[in-house]
């Protein structure tokens, strides 16, 4: 018996220690040449240290989670022969060494194979007559081999359902059709179609304008939540007295005009900026664009004269355009004209948005989702309903304190609806 | 002293290194190979290459001179045919010349620098190669040693003067008289048969008890018997101790202890290789040894980061296919490819009379590994094309798991069937069992039908014994 040192390979380019991640083996276990002693990792990988020689292992270095230097002794090995590394004598000793020993290997285990012979264990230790490299070695065609190489899959994970268990070009199919942890998943192709479509008609113009307004305006998005319940309390009231030839009100009739009443105090959100010209054409009237999605896309047309609208006929034209824009029989004149506009998804609104202006608008208000939120009212949590409005603004011309205060202006309104209707 | 730099450096133009930096040329990786001799290594220039040609030329001779003296049974006579050896010689090393030039070709076409001269490492990264215009460096990202291997010559009895090895043997001017072969292994089998043929009187001296002593000997005794018919004498259980005082013949030692003496014109001496590690600095690298070979992993990487080996070098089988096919592996994984060895055999063939080819285990080496195993043999006796081509001697034997029939090992002995080495290899690379070789139709009437019978047999119902 003899001892050899199995030191810790250099396994990778300029690294001087590798942590130890894993031992497969413990101090008296018989291994096999090429059999994984244990893993260690470097800033790159786990790589795993074969065993090079066969024998029994008598010492190791040191408990995963230690930092091993590279060419330290890794494991000791107790060898059959005199010197050192292994030579073939010594490993030729080993097989012939018991009794005769018949064993049923792996590769016999595999389904489909005739008779196989019970194992018989007649050695003294069972893992001292080592499987040659041609029993161990997976039943699979040279093809299928590369191939498995080449995808980086170890051919011992795979079952065979070839003869004599041999591993089939499907088997390989069907391996990596399923994840690695071996749960079989429904397979997913990957689809690698491109398919052109050419953007033409509305969509180019909705493009269009997209990119103007998002490259020249630099835009400056205002979110701030607004407690709609005293609102959605009097809208629930409204629409609960039955009132003939009147619409029911939505949240829209009310943003529009607490709008009106900010604009009123900050007229030059209400505008257009010509930046060509350098000039700003602050208007009078409130036209406010309404963003509607058609079965053809985005659309906006426009509730002229809000300012002098009450809350019914604001109502009643939103829904009178929504339905012509949506019918596709708005006329030009009622999808243009806009000096401010209102952007909503309904239920869709999600938490928050970065609306794009509507060029050459310098401001845009987003309506958000409503939804019952926890709110602290000095002594306890209340549930109360919360809406964010996310409102954009052209940064050029609007500076932040005005934008923050044309929305506050905003919530104010809101959260105390009767304001509103108080001239 | 001028200095070079390139990927990959392959040490050696032999079957292992040329194939490596032909690849390598493929998969466009900047290649430089250094040979000192002409392209082809010991394969082309020394060994399997012209040794089948002297094979094939003794062949000849031996069929022609056997009709002048009656002995054809196919009624073919001839006058006594004479042999013009310089003849046979200089079209031998045509062939080779032509194999020269076109594994130069290659090279060339596949993009890989060519270093004629030495080469000898200065470190892991460098080497210098003394080239006629001089000291050359030559700095590599990757080397392969692909060196080869040399004769071994016996302390008492160095090579010089009448004591030759293969490589003088192929090059003889004339026919020996009086060959005596030391080492009866498959060089001097094949080399003394190949003598004998042209008419020499050959003795194969072996410290063996037997010829072939690496084969089983079911397979050796058929070549063993023809050996006999060819008036080769055998002196097993021999050994051969130094040259007599007049240096014309050979003293022995018999296993009885009995010392006399052998005349010998030449004597050749074949009792094996060794890998060629001295004389280019490999000492300086201390590398990982296996004996006296050079340790290599499943990618042909020895301990050195960035340095690979093939061929001879590396271990038994010293064959050119393994060193081929290890070449080859290299090149890819230099260009980033996931490569690893996991043949299931490399075939052997010896080129002797007739030839024996060994393809995986043998009936004892697969019940060492403790398997259960079915051996069967279809002999040439019974197969038509044996007969007509006059040879009935030898067999095709197949090793097979008891328990699935998987196929472990295919041996077989006979006249020219080197060529069915390729489907028993393809037979066990493919995963083969006894089945599927007795589902496979095999031309009639050919040799290869033995194949297909001795798998038959082992299933219980060959048809033709």
């Amino acid at each position: 018996m003899a001892e050899r040192v199995v030191k810790l390979p250099d396994v990778g380019e300029g690294i001087a220690e590798a942590e130890l991640v894993e031992w497969h083996v413990k101090v008296g276990d018989v291994v096999r040449e090429d059999a994984v002693l244990g893993a260690v990792m470097t800033d790159k990988a786990t790589v795993e240290i074969p065993s090079p020689t066969d024998g029994r292992v008598i010492w190791l270095a040191g408990h995963v989670g230690d930092l091993l230097a590279i060419g330290s002794d890794f494991v000791r090995l107790e060898v059959d022969g005199k010197s050192e590394p292994a030579t073939e004598a010594a490993k030729l000793a080993l097989p012939g060494a018991g009794a005769a020993t018949r064993r049923s290997d792996r590769v016999a285990a595999a389904p489909r194979a005739p008779a196989s012979e019970p194992t018989k264990e007649l050695g003294s230790q069972p893992s001292a007559s080592p499987l040659h490299h041609a029993v161990e070695r997976p039943l699979a065609a040279p093809a299928v081999r590369l191939r498995a190489r080449e995808a980086g899959v170890d051919l011992r994970q795979i079952r065979g359902t070839g003869p004599a268990g041999r591993i089939t070009h499907n088997d390989l199919d069907a391996y990596l059709a399923r994840d690695r942890t071996g749960t079989t998943a429904t397979p997913h192709p990957a689809r690698t179609a491109v398919t052109d479509i050419k953007i033409i008609g509305l969509r180019r113009k909705i493009a269009e304008k997209m990119s103007i307004a998002n490259a020249r305006i630099p835009h400056i998005t205002y979110v701030e939540e607004i407690d709609v319940t005293a609102l959605e309390d009097l809208r629930a009231k409204v629409n609960g007295q039955k009132r003939p030839g009147k619409p029911k009100l939505t949240l829209l009739p009310f943003l529009m005009r607490a709008m009106v009443r900010a604009i009123a105090e900050l007229p030059h959100l209400n505008a257009h900026f010509d930046d060509e010209a350098g000039i700003v054409h602050q208007h009078a009237g409130v036209h406010i664009g309404i963003a509607t999605q058609t079965p053809t896309g985005l659309v906006v047309p426009v509730v002229r004269h809000a300012e002098a609208r009450d809350i019914w006929d604001c109502a009643t034209e939103v829904a009178r355009l929504a339905e012509a824009a949506r019918n596709g029989n708005a006329t030009r004149d009622e999808l243009t004209g806009s000096t401010i506009t209102i952007t909503s998804l309904g239920a869709l609104g999600g938490l928050a948005t970065t609306p794009i202006i509507n060029h050459p608008e310098v401001a845009i208000v987003g309506v958000n989702r409503i939804a019952i939120r926890p709110h602290w009212d000095g002594a306890a949590f209340v549930p109360r309903q919360i809406m964010n409005l996310s409102s954009s603004f052209d940064h050029r011309v609007i500076d932040g304190f005005d934008a923050a205060q044309f929305v506050q202006h905003i919530k104010l309104l809101l959260e105390t609806p009767a304001m509103i209707f108080i001239d | 002293m001028t200095e070079i730099a390139c990927k990959l450096l392959v040490i050696g133009a032999g079957p292992g290194g040329y194939t490596c930096a032909i690849r390598a040329g493929q998969l466009g990786i900047d290649t430089i190979i250094v040979e000192a001799g002409k392209p082809g290594g010991t394969c082309l220039n020394v060994g399997c290459i012209p040794s089948k040609a002297l094979i094939h030329a003794a062949s000849e001779y031996e069929t022609i001179a056997g009709a002048a003296e009656g002995k054809s049974a196919l009624g073919i006579s001839a006058a006594k045919p004479s042999l013009d050896f310089a003849k046979t010689i200089a079209w031998k090393d045509g062939i080779v010349r032509r194999l020269n030039g076109g594994v130069a070709g290659l090279l060339k076409k596949a993009g890989v620098r060519h270093i004629a001269g030495h080469a000898r490492f200065r470190d892991g990264k460098s080497i210098e190669v003394a080239t006629q215009s001089g000291l050359q460096t030559i700095h590599a990202e990757t080397v392969v040693i692909a060196t080869g291997s040399e004769p071994i010559a016996i302390p008492d009895l160095p090579f010089g003067g009448r004591v030759i090895s293969s490589t003088e043997a192929l090059a003889l001017t004339e026919v020996p008289k009086k060959l005596v072969v030391v080492g009866g292994g498959y060089i001097g089998l094949e080399l003394g048969t190949a003598f004998a043929k042209l008419g020499a009187a050959v003795t194969v001296v072996e410290a063996a008890s037997r010829i072939l002593p690496q084969y089983d000997a079911e397979l050796s005794a058929p070549v063993a018997r023809h050996l006999g018919a060819l008036g080769i004498a055998i002196l097993t259980g021999t050994k051969a101790k130094t040259l007599g005082a007049d240096g014309t013949a050979l003293m022995i030692e018999t296993s009885s202890g009995e010392q006399r003496t052998l005349d010998a014109d030449q004597i050749l001496v074949t009792i094996g290789r060794k890998p060629a590690t001295s004389r280019f600095g490999l000492e300086s690298l201390d590398l990982d040894m296996t004996d006296s070979f050079i340790r290599i992993d499943d990618r042909c990487r020895t301990s050195m980061h960035g340095i690979f080996a093939i061929g001879d070098i590396t271990g038994e089988p010293m064959l050119a296919h393994r060193a081929m096919a290890q070449g080859e592996m290299v090149a890819e994984i230099v260009a980033g490819q996931r490569r690893a060895w996991d043949r299931v055999s490399i075939p052997a063939i010896c080129f002797t009379d007739p030839e024996i080819v060994t393809v995986g285990l043998s009936p004892s080496e697969a019940s060492s590994k403790g398997f259960d195993v079915k051996t069967d043999l279809f002999p040439f006796k019974a197969n038509g094309r044996a007969m007509t081509l006059q040879r009935e001697d030898g067999f095709i034997r197949t090793v097979a798991r008891a328990d699935n029939h998987l196929l472990l090992g295919i041996q077989g002995v006979g006249v020219g069937i080197a060529e069915l080495s390729a489907v028993f290899s393809l037979a066990l690379e493919m995963g083969a069992r006894l089945e599927d070789i007795a589902m496979t139709i095999h031309a009639h009437p050919t040799q290869s039908e033995a194949f297909h019978e001795a798998a038959l047999k082992s299933l219980g119902h060959a048809i033709h014994i």
